[in-house]
């Protein structure tokens, strides 16, 4: 298969970027989008170029390293799919690709396809967790779990954190990964403790670190690999202001 | 120096629980001023860091990755095995620790091994209480499944991803250390180097992937979490970024390396396609519970499947091993499926694959069974590959996928260089010469959560740490000296091919040589061109960019050059061990019939290799393995 | 890495808990949930028209006698109002801000038009609904047809509304408006659940198809009137002429 491919090339977080186009050739329709890439920077090596930058690691959809928006759609037209889990049959022979970095204020471009996506991070470091020391735990069985909790806390840590919910949304919001983030554990028993100050202090970060607000537009669902679903923000919508109400959420 | 594992004297029983009551402890009040580095964020290094820091020791974690969120552990599908017996089945610690012991081809250290079995309970415990959404009853218990041939059910997991549920797990409880500004994190920096003063593991030095700064750490103890070096194969199952520089530039500093050439080689993986493949993916070894494995009688029978009559199919596996059949252990399934391909009979692109055929069993049990056993997989097949398994079979193929060798470390997880610690797929511990199925995050978190925890305490409080000295600036100046010195020198050779294709030959030359199948004049080829081929990298690799800002090519030549050191010792370590064992099949060594014959008498040991200056000059030790608890047997599938 | 970002400045008790965006969209939805009620209600009295001159003006005379209980729900309806349109202009500025950077190629998979331009038929419906006060209210626009008085010496409200709608001018803005009204309120109304938090899968089925229910009753409802106007069912009384 042969493409021409449109890519943002950048060379630094502060300098302008543009579309440089470059002509793919000789691509298998069993290629993943990402060895697509690694073929094309192959190419641009002889020519004396330099190779695009862009990130993957896993190439199984799980580790959510990979991050591109092609075609302007976070990881490319197929349904609940990661750029690396993304082959070329997807494409028509010839087509036209544009490929740019996954785009928030909240995510800095490093360089060409590589976005800092460290805002994450920091959200889940103020509450994305169960207070526990290694060593308090009781029996694994000592909890009971019903099963429809244990699997819709599961359906929310599905998450695979690489960002696309925010790429896709029209406002950079950041909603569905955290409301994932507090659905995975306000849905379980261990993490009732510390549930409405856990959803207040990550909301409070995500809002320090310049994500948009909601809009309910849903666009995030569309495209998250793991099909996460919005009805984890209505939780997290919830859970924020009864929080609120109760006076939860100080250090 | 002689090999020391420094076991705990006793029964075996005993050891551990020994080890932590005579074990020296640091007062509360001083493990502030200790300072520890941990290097990688995986299922062992993020529970490492978490851990200490929950103790109260200052903590500094470092990984390569954008977030300690994506390290490799995340990829593990199948489970996580603990002896906690909820399902009544008799499985005990005893059992998991006799399991694993034979599982790992009586390769590996018994003590070490039954002190896993022993904390296996405790770490679902623990994954519970973090908040782990393991798969449950409808009554609200745990749910196990029974998994990798053994009898007993006793792997916990979390839909098809319980590498991730436990990696988000220690990355949850990490991550509140950093709020907490117990642990300062380092993200994309990755470590180039080791420093020693005095004989001990005192620092590191980091390179900055985004700016190219390199720059020196100190610190009190250094812990190595960066797993295992599967990609020394190129195409395996490991993230493309999963490498092996953190733990050769310890090995060159000093630390042994124990066993290089055990690798794992997982028998259902979907073949390579073509020139362009980047990885190989792998699917659970469940589907061999109901899928026929089978290639055409006939050599380069290029028929589609369908049209190939039942007469002229060889199930192999099911010839050969009439009692397992296709459920025959992965180190006998993986290297049966390259006998028949290397035989003319593999099928699908390049022939190397085998059929995975669920025809007879949708037959016998209809689709929709099929379906909700296999679904997923099935999916992820026909995402991968765009063919249908449910008409036409699955081609599978054995890949790389787990290393059972890695950094020598005794009972206390502390490599050869005191202060130097090596925990999860890194260290060469706990799984022999073949690592049972969902025993690889066990042992992760095992060593991150409740070993080095203890064991570091003890280093700390048993030895004299004074503070760096004009000794200790030097030597963290010139390592540091050093990793620029190397990154320099990549990218001033501006030669004419690319890191890709230097990794990808390599590759090669070390699967069919130092593979599933090895002998001697293949290994010592082997040596002979993978020097060649090092020599020629070295003058003619094409590094683009510069070392001053984010360049992923000269990231990749650099870890690209320590696998060529590292396919070298495997190859030597290879041929040095004239016995086949667990997945290891060395051609001069079978019983008559063909099968894999392992040398008791010779090799019943670790073998622990010694840099010294060059590697075709490593010296090797040995640290003898006694069997007292579990006696040393054949292990026969027939 | 350490949290970064200036430190925290002291904000009062209530600026703390509005501050938030969440909370922000608190104030939007619930907002916005206050003048759906008010355009159901105020729906109600104009469909009076289909009744006849009398009984939409003994409606406007019943309105003026409340006397402060009418400035009491006038000043609670521009408070409401206000508070709707400055959040939701301060939500979409922050909006804004998070992508300093636009695609150059940006597809939608799933979002609606509707929802996507929220901030657009909200503005065209304020002004609308400037333009329709100082019509119908203030008497600014056709001020030819807002000093009518009817037989019974009541300002002649039904006659005014008529007279305007027969301007085909102010019908075809009225309709136009009522469309954007109902993209606004198609996504506004099912949106709201969300926003609180009433939205849990058992009941998103039913939040996520009353949006457009409603909005299309409610314009349908408005619309009828125009158009009731320009068919002639709607007629002026004996005794008014154009």
């Amino acid at each position: 298969m042969e493409f021409t491919i449109r890519v943002w090339r950048q060379a630094g977080p502060g300098s302008k970027g543009e579309l440089k186009v470059y002509r793919a050739n000789n691509v298998s329709a069993d290629s993943s989008f990402i060895e697509m890439m690694t073929e094309l920077n192959i190419h641009l090596l002889e020519m004396g170029d330099e190779p695009v930058a862009f990130e993957a690691d896993c190439l199984e959809g799980i580790c959510g390293t990979c991050s591109m928006m092609i075609d302007g759609v976070a990881h490319g037209p197929e349904k609940g799919t990661t750029t690396c889990q993304l082959f070329m049959r997807s494409f028509k022979d010839g087509a036209t690709i544009t490929v740019e970095p996954f785009r928030a204020g909240a995510f800095p471009v490093l360089k060409d396809l590589v976005v800092d996506r460290s805002a994450f991070d920091r959200i889940v470091q103020q509450g994305g967790f169960i207070s526990v020391n290694t060593g308090n735990a009781p029996d694994g069985n000592a909890v009971l779990v019903p099963k429809d909790q244990a699997e819709t806390s599961m359906d929310a840590a599905e998450c695979i954190g690489c960002g696309a919910c925010v790429a896709s949304c029209k406002n950079g919001s950041a909603m569905l990964f955290v409301s994932a983030k507090a659905a995975h554990f306000a849905n379980l028993p261990q993490g009732q403790a510390e549930r409405y100050r856990r959803t207040i202090l990550m909301v409070e970060q995500m809002d320090k670190e310049g994500f948009g607000a909601c809009t309910n537009q849903y666009e995030c669902e569309a495209v998250c690999p793991k099909e996460i679903s919005v009805n984890f923000i209505g939780q997290l919508n919830r859970d924020y202001m009864v929080g609120k109400l109760k006076g939860a959420g100080g250090k | 120096m002689t090999l020391d594992a420094r076991i705990p004297p006793g029964d075996i029983k005993d050891k551990w629980t020994r080890f932590q009551s005579e074990m020296k402890l640091v007062n509360p009040a001083n493990k502030r001023k200790y300072s520890v580095i941990v290097v990688g964020a995986g299922l062992a290094g993020a529970s490492a860091a978490a851990t200490l820091a929950e103790l109260g020791y200052h903590v500094e974690c470092f990984v390569f990755h954008d977030s300690p969120r994506r390290a490799h552990s995340i990829a593990a599908q199948g489970g996580i095995n603990a002896a906690k017996n909820y399902q009544n089945d008799g499985d005990s610690v005893w059992r998991l620790f006799y399991d694993t012991v034979k599982g790992g081809d009586f390769r590996a250290r018994e003590a070490n091994v039954y002190r896993l079995a022993e904390i296996s309970t405790s770490i679902i415990d623990h994954c519970v209480a973090l908040g782990v959404p393991f798969a449950r009853e409808y009554g609200g218990t745990l749910a196990n499944r029974s998994f990798g041939g053994v009898q007993v059910s006793r792997t916990f997991y979390a839909r098809g991803q319980t590498g991730q549920q436990l990696l988000l797990g220690a990355y949850a409880t990490l991550s509140r250390q950093i709020g907490l500004g117990q642990v300062r994190m380092h993200t994309r920096s990755e470590m180039t180097d080791v420093v020693v003063v005095d004989g001990r593991a005192r620092g590191i030095v980091t390179r900055n992937l985004v700016t190219g700064e390199i720059s020196s750490h100190r610190a009190d103890a250094v812990v190595i979490a960066t797993g295992g070096y599967s990609n020394v194969f190129f195409l395996s199952t490991n993230a493309k970024g999963s490498n092996t520089s953190a733990i050769w530039r310890a090995h060159k500093r000093g630390a042994y390396f124990g066993n290089p050439c055990y690798t794992q080689i997982h028998p259902t993986c979907i073949p390579a396609v073509g020139e362009q493949q980047a990885k190989l993916t792998l699917m659970s070894e469940s589907l061999r519970n109901d899928g026929r494995i089978w290639v055409p009688k006939s050599k380069g029978d290029k028929r589609a499947a369908s049209s190939i009559p039942e007469s002229e199919r060889d199930y192999y596996l099911e010839r050969k091993y009439p009692s397992f059949g296709n459920l025959a252990p992965r180190d006998i399934a993986s290297r049966s499926a390259k006998e028949v391909c290397d035989d003319g009979r593999g099928v699908g692109p390049g022939e190397r694959g085998v059929y995975l055929d669920f025809r007879d069993a949708i037959a016998r049990l209809g689709r929709p069974v099929i379906e909700e056993r296999y679904g997923n997989l099935f999916d992820m097949y026909a995402k991968i590959t765009g063919e249908d398994p449910y008409n036409t079979p699955m081609r599978i193929y054995p890949a790389p996928h787990y290393t059972m060798g890695g950094l020598w470390v005794d009972y206390n997880l502390m490599s050869t260089v005191p202060g130097l610690f090596v925990i999860g797929e890194a260290n060469f511990s706990d799984h022999g010469a073949n690592r049972l199925g969902a025993s690889a995050l066990m042992q992760g978190l095992a060593d991150g959560y409740f070993i080095l925890p203890s064991t570091i305490g003890n280093y700390f409080a048993s030895s004299k740490l004074p503070a760096l000295g004009a000794d200790g600036e030097k030597a963290l100046a010139s390592a540091a000296d050093e990793s620029r010195a190397l990154f320099t020198k990549l990218v001033n050779i501006k030669g004419k091919r690319a890191v890709d294709s230097y990794h990808r030959e390599l590759g090669t030359l070390m699967w069919d040589r130092c593979g599933m199948g090895r002998n001697a004049p293949g290994l010592n080829d082997a040596i002979q061109r993978i020097g060649a081929l090092r020599e020629e990298f070295w003058t003619n690799v094409n590094v683009p960019g510069s070392s001053n800002d984010l360049n992923m090519s000269l990231e990749y030549a650099a870890r690209v050059a320590d696998y060529f050191e590292l396919a070298e010792l495997m190859c030597m370590d290879a041929l040095h061990r004239e016995e086949s064992c667990g997945g290891h099949f060395r051609e001069e060594s079978q019983t008559p019939d063909g099968e894999a014959r392992r040398d008791d008498q010779q090799f019943c040991y670790v073998g622990a290799w010694e840099y010294t200056g060059k590697v075709s000059a490593s010296r090797l030790h040995k640290e003898p393995l006694s069997f007292d608890n579990v006696h040393l047997v054949e292990r026969s599938y027939k | 890495m350490a949290p970064s970002g200036p430190a925290p400045q002291k904000k009062s008790a209530l600026g703390e808990f509005f501050g938030s965006s969440i909370a922000q969209k608190y104030i939007v939805a619930i907002t916005g949930l206050l003048l759906v009620l008010f355009v159901i209600v105020h729906l109600v009295g104009n469909l009076q028209m289909f009744a006849g001159q009398d009984a939409v003006n003994q409606y406007a005379v019943m309105l003026r006698s409340m006397g402060p209980l009418l400035w009491v729900a006038r000043i609670g309806l521009i408070v409401i109002f206000v508070l709707h349109v400055s959040t939701a202009f301060r939500l979409y500025r922050r909006n804004r801000a998070a992508r300093p950077t636009a695609y150059v190629t940006q597809s939608t998979v799933q979002a609606s038009i509707a929802s996507r331009t929220m901030i657009f038929s909200g503005s065209f419906v304020f002004l609308y609904i400037i333009g329709h006060l100082l019509h119908l209210t203030f008497g600014l626009v056709l001020p030819e047809h807002a000093h009518l008085v009817d037989s019974m010496g009541r300002h002649d409200v039904y006659s005014m509304v008529v007279l305007g709608f027969q301007n085909k001018l102010v019908s075809f803005f009225y309709i136009a408006a009522m469309l954007v009204l109902w993209s606004h309120l198609r996504h506004g109304i099912s949106s709201m659940f969300q926003t609180v938090g009433v939205r849990c899968p058992r009941v998103a089925p039913f939040t996520d198809q009353l949006g457009p229910l409603l909005a299309t009753v409610i314009v349908v409802g408005y619309i009828a009137i125009p158009l009731g106007v320009l068919a002639g069912i709607i007629a002026l009384p004996p005794g008014v002429t154009p």
